[in-house]
């Protein structure tokens, strides 16, 4: 299917793209692999599309205590990224290879995924899990928000039109932690009917769940009492045992590299 | 408002108008008459289409063509080289990789993406990596079997 009429600008730098996004029915474009099937089947209509995939903003470095991942590197490349090896924060490899197919990996990046805000997603658990921070610019500065507080329902973020990530902030993990990602998938779609993010540390233990509601949240307190989403492909019931699955499923992982990393 | 953009196709300079919306698939089929990019889905999915860009497989259904602009696109056509097939196209022939041929350029194209990462890969590593080729025929087996034959041999 061909997508609606629009047309393409490829901004130069993010000032450009900001500029850019001022046009009222702009739309960011990166991988593409989220918002290009929907242009297809003309949910989306953009009337302009800024390609900002050429951008500066890809790739994992450590600062200061934090890590940082550039919102425009693709799962490919964050799967092959040396300083996400440890233990610690083996979740982001683990759930990125389970991403999409190979071709969607290729293309696809983080940040335009986490802001596309499917609460089916995988990536966003692991991120609350890991109590990542998203870097946002505007045209009137820049501010950070929490992954919890920026994707606020069923894809729908509190980003402005005219704001994009241009960093993902990871406190760096202390010696002898661990992470892992376990989902059971929709076996057409292969987005999670359930999906489960363990972060461990020597003090503390956070599961973050996904596909079970409006968005991806941190487990506090028991499942029982969580407000799942059920459709005909899995009912409520059915995903709330599947959480608690794959939730189990996780933290085993995590706890068990936690012994490894140092 | 078509405009003009420039791909490396098969190690050439192509250059030609599309519009804003124009999908890779489109213009290398509809523009280039690059016909073994096969569009098997409206959805996404079934990666019949899949090309090279930049030596990585993409599915050019869901790439717009300004986003492949001075970029290297390799499709089917470009892989033989002196009429001589590629290895993993020989390989197809040998192991019986594929019946109707429909879904081939895409698997044979997402394998050469696989095998170019520079190891020999195992029978698992190569049902992940087909995850986004569907093949109504062969019931995969024949093409696991070619793609194991080439990273063996390399």
């Amino acid at each position: 299917m061909i997508p609606a009429e629009t047309r393409y600008a490829r901004a130069s730098d993010l000032d450009h793209a900001l500029e850019l996004l001022a046009e009222p029915d702009a739309k960011a474009i990166a991988g593409g692999q989220s918002l290009i099937p929907v242009m297809k089947l003309r949910i989306a209509r953009p009337s302009l599309v800024v390609d900002i995939s050429r951008l500066d903003l890809r790739g994992a470095s450590e600062r200061e205590g934090e890590l940082h991942i550039g919102p425009l590197t693709t799962w490919d490349e964050l799967i092959g990224a040396e300083l996400l090896r440890r233990p610690a924060l083996a979740a982001l490899g683990e759930c990125a290879r389970g991403i999409g197919d190979l071709q969607v990996r290729n293309l696809g990046t983080i940040g335009g995924s986490v802001i596309h805000a499917d609460p089916a997603s995988d990536m966003p658990a692991v991120l609350l899990a890991l109590d990542a921070r998203l870097r946002l610019r505007s045209p009137d500065g820049e501010r950070e928000l929490g992954v919890a507080d920026a994707l606020v329902g069923p894809f729908t973020t509190a980003l402005g039109p005219q704001e994009l990530v241009t960093d993902i902030v990871i406190p760096v993990p202390a010696p002898g932690s661990g992470s892992a990602y376990a989902s059971v998938e929709h076996p057409a779609s292969g987005f999670a009917l359930a999906g489960a993010a363990a972060f461990v540390t020597p003090e503390d233990e956070t599961v973050a769940v996904t596909g079970v509601g409006a968005t991806p949240f941190v487990l506090a307190g028991d499942l029982a009492d969580a407000e799942i989403f059920g459709d005909s492909f899995a009912p409520a019931e059915y995903r709330r045992e599947l959480a608690r699955v794959v939730a189990d499923r996780a933290l085993s992982a995590a706890r068990e590299r936690a012994r490894e990393d140092r | 408002m078509p405009e003009a953009v420039t791909l490396l196709v098969n190690g050439e300079e192509r250059s030609l108008e599309v519009e804003g919306r124009t999908l890779l698939v489109h213009a290398l089929r509809d523009g280039l008459l690059l016909t073994g990019a096969h569009i098997g889905c409206d959805t996404s999915q079934c990666g019949a289409c899949t090309v090279l860009l930049d030596g990585r497989a993409v599915k050019s259904c869901t790439v717009l063509a300004h986003q492949a602009e001075g970029r290297e696109v390799t499709t089917i056509e470009g892989l033989a080289q002196d009429g001589e097939l590629h290895p993993i196209q020989r390989a197809f022939v040998e192991h019986h990789g594929l019946q109707c041929g429909f879904c081939t350029p895409g698997v044979i194209l997402t394998a050469a993406d696989l095998l170019s990462r520079g190891r020999s890969p195992s029978d698992e590593e190569i049902r992940h990596a087909l995850r986004g080729n569907l093949c109504r025929c062969t019931g995969y087996q024949g093409i696991v079997e070619s793609i194991r034959a080439v990273g063996a041999a390399s």
